[in-house]
């Protein structure tokens, strides 16, 4: 090489040699440091649920409503399924109009003002606090409808995952690449074809991800349905009445006076916690087997 | 069988950048027609007129008359009818990451709402074939993505793609210039087979690949065609002044 002479002399080049490998190790355990930081609170609050909610947890807690005070006993059944029928109705609602919200930004409405519209206004629904979603959802629906509802729960839980989903959806098909596109128009294939069965095929996995996003927040959502679950000591399946919702359900025991419905509390929260867990491996499971992975 | 291209009067603009300027030529059918020229002159462009690909651009605009077969193809088909007619290979391969061997090579059929299984999966065999890329992948035409083949046997599988429609002409936008030796004589060769059933229009830098592939060869500068002549004369006795500049290097 005729650099050879350019080159330092070798005491130079150890000391440096030396200061890269410590400036390298310094860099690991930055990283190493950060990823246990970002994990610590996440294993905290599961063990610490855990030991404060596991020893709460039996059959009855899954198949029995709750006891009036003073008897003890008695579980949190009908919360379960009732955040159950709500994230359905919340789902059912926000997932379709997220994505196909998010189709429209991506790929027709590039550069258009009513997509600039949408873009703001989901935005800024994103920031929109819990509870006036609870109020708007309250005046809307609960007010004419003169009462508490399932329905009123799930439509507000619903609006709130729309901006999720459809920013996420908007950025994972923008981040499809035009050749891919291209193949697709290249082939004779009607562009909504091409959008729904090739861009939005390819960005899957990433749409998925914002549902399950969307979904795990509104899963632990309290406030906006105080006004509009309301809540329920007893079973009831009906959209049309106030129905029990594990959150909900924590948040009256929690801050009740009795010890026992604290145990219960500590136990739901673990319950709804690792249902989301669940529930979210679950959806990731079933949708990544249709996918096949591509090794570049 | 292939057919007969005529283009006429053709400009083509990307905003107020007029890249095609009064293109007229015919491509004959069933040959293999090479475009050489700089990068930037025009022959990608010219290539995604013939297709209605220049029109998916927002800036994109075309005026002129091309003729494929009997189609005026601007006037008389609507671009999605055009685009299954004229099959386009480009110069990255791009097959489809989610999908399979299998799906890749059938989805021209199937987006088009063909479900006939046993006649899918005759197709793609026979693209496949034709392709030169059956044996290598007939083991995981459902196993594998298409995205986890090499680069060489991607740019095939993109081939097998656009053959699987039964196109009349297939436009190729620099089919090997992102691909090995091996893989671009493997290319080269299944142009050489093709032409026999499809017209052919082949963009390259590479012009021993257009001395090999091609019976006509048209010569791009600056948005306008200096010269369209038969391969041999282009690059042993060409007319144009700039023609020679370029083929003996003197410039581009």
């Amino acid at each position: 090489m005729a650099s050879t002479t350019a080159m330092p002399p070798l005491r130079a080049r150890a000391s440096n040699r030396f200061l890269r490998v410590v400036v390298n190790h310094l860099a690991t355990a930055a990283a190493v440091g950060s990823t246990i930081l970002v994990m610590a609170p996440l294993i905290a609050i599961f063990a610490y649920l855990l030991f404060k909610g596991a020893s709460s947890l039996n059959l009855a807690f899954f198949t029995q409503v709750p006891k009036p005070v003073g008897e003890t006993g008695g579980g949190m059944a009908n919360s379960i399924l009732g955040s159950g029928i709500l994230l359905a109705v919340a789902s059912l609602m926000g997932v379709p109009i997220g994505i196909a919200g998010g189709i429209y930004i991506a790929e027709f409405g590039r550069n258009k003002r009513l997509a600039n519209m949408v873009r703001f206004t989901a935005d800024v629904l994103n920031g929109v606090p819990s509870i006036v979603m609870g109020i708007a959802i309250y005046t809307l629906i609960v007010v004419p409808q003169k009462h508490f509802s399932a329905l009123a729960g799930g439509v507000a839980l619903g609006i709130m995952m729309i901006p999720t989903i459809t920013r996420t959806t908007e950025e994972m098909l923008l981040m499809v690449p035009l050749n891919v596109r291209e193949a697709a128009l290249g082939l004779g294939v009607p562009n909504w074809r091409s959008v729904l069965s090739i861009t939005l095929r390819t960005a899957s996995p990433g749409v998925i991800t914002g549902c399950m996003l969307a979904f795990a927040r509104v899963a632990g959502e309290t406030a906006p349905l105080l006004f509009t679950a309301f809540g329920n000591q007893f079973w009831s399946t009906s959209l049309n009445e106030p129905i029990a919702a594990l959150p909900l359900q924590i948040f009256v025991y929690a801050l009740s006076p009795y010890d026992e419905w604290h145990r219960l509390a500590w136990a739901g929260a673990l319950v709804l916690i690792v249902l989301i867990v669940v529930s979210v491996a679950l959806v990731r499971y079933v949708a990544g087997r249709g996918v096949l992975k591509g090794v570049s | 069988m292939g057919v007969e291209i005529e283009v006429s009067d053709l400009n083509a603009w990307y905003g107020t950048n007029h890249t095609l300027q009064n293109i007229s030529l015919r491509i004959p059918a069933n040959h293999a027609t090479a475009l050489i020229g700089p990068s930037g002159c025009g022959k990608s462009t010219f290539v995604r007129c013939l297709n209605r690909m220049h029109e998916t651009n927002p800036i994109g605009r075309v005026t002129g008359t091309v003729r494929v077969g009997p189609t005026d193809i601007y006037a008389q088909a609507s671009p999605v009818e055009i685009r299954r007619r004229i099959g386009m290979v480009f110069q990255r391969p791009n097959p489809f990451p989610t999908m399979s061997i299998y799906d890749n090579v059938a989805s021209g059929l199937r987006l088009n709402g063909f479900r006939n299984r046993k006649v899918l999966d005759e197709v793609v065999e026979r693209s496949l074939e034709q392709a030169a890329l059956w044996d290598e992948v007939k083991n995981d035409l459902k196993k594998k993505s298409g995205a986890s083949l090499s680069g060489g046997q991607q740019q095939r599988l993109c081939i097998a793609r656009a053959l699987a429609v039964d196109p009349e002409v297939m436009l190729m936008d620099e089919p090997a210039s992102a691909l090995d030796p091996v893989s671009t004589a493997k290319i080269e060769d299944l142009i050489f087979q093709l032409k026999s059933q499809y017209t052919i229009v082949i963009v390259t830098h590479n012009m021993q690949q257009a001395a090999r592939v091609a019976e006509n060869t048209g010569f791009f500068l600056n948005g306008k065609l200096v010269e369209f002549d038969a391969t041999h004369k282009i690059f042993t006795n060409p007319t144009d002044k700039r023609t020679e500049d370029y083929i003996t290097g003197r410039f581009g």
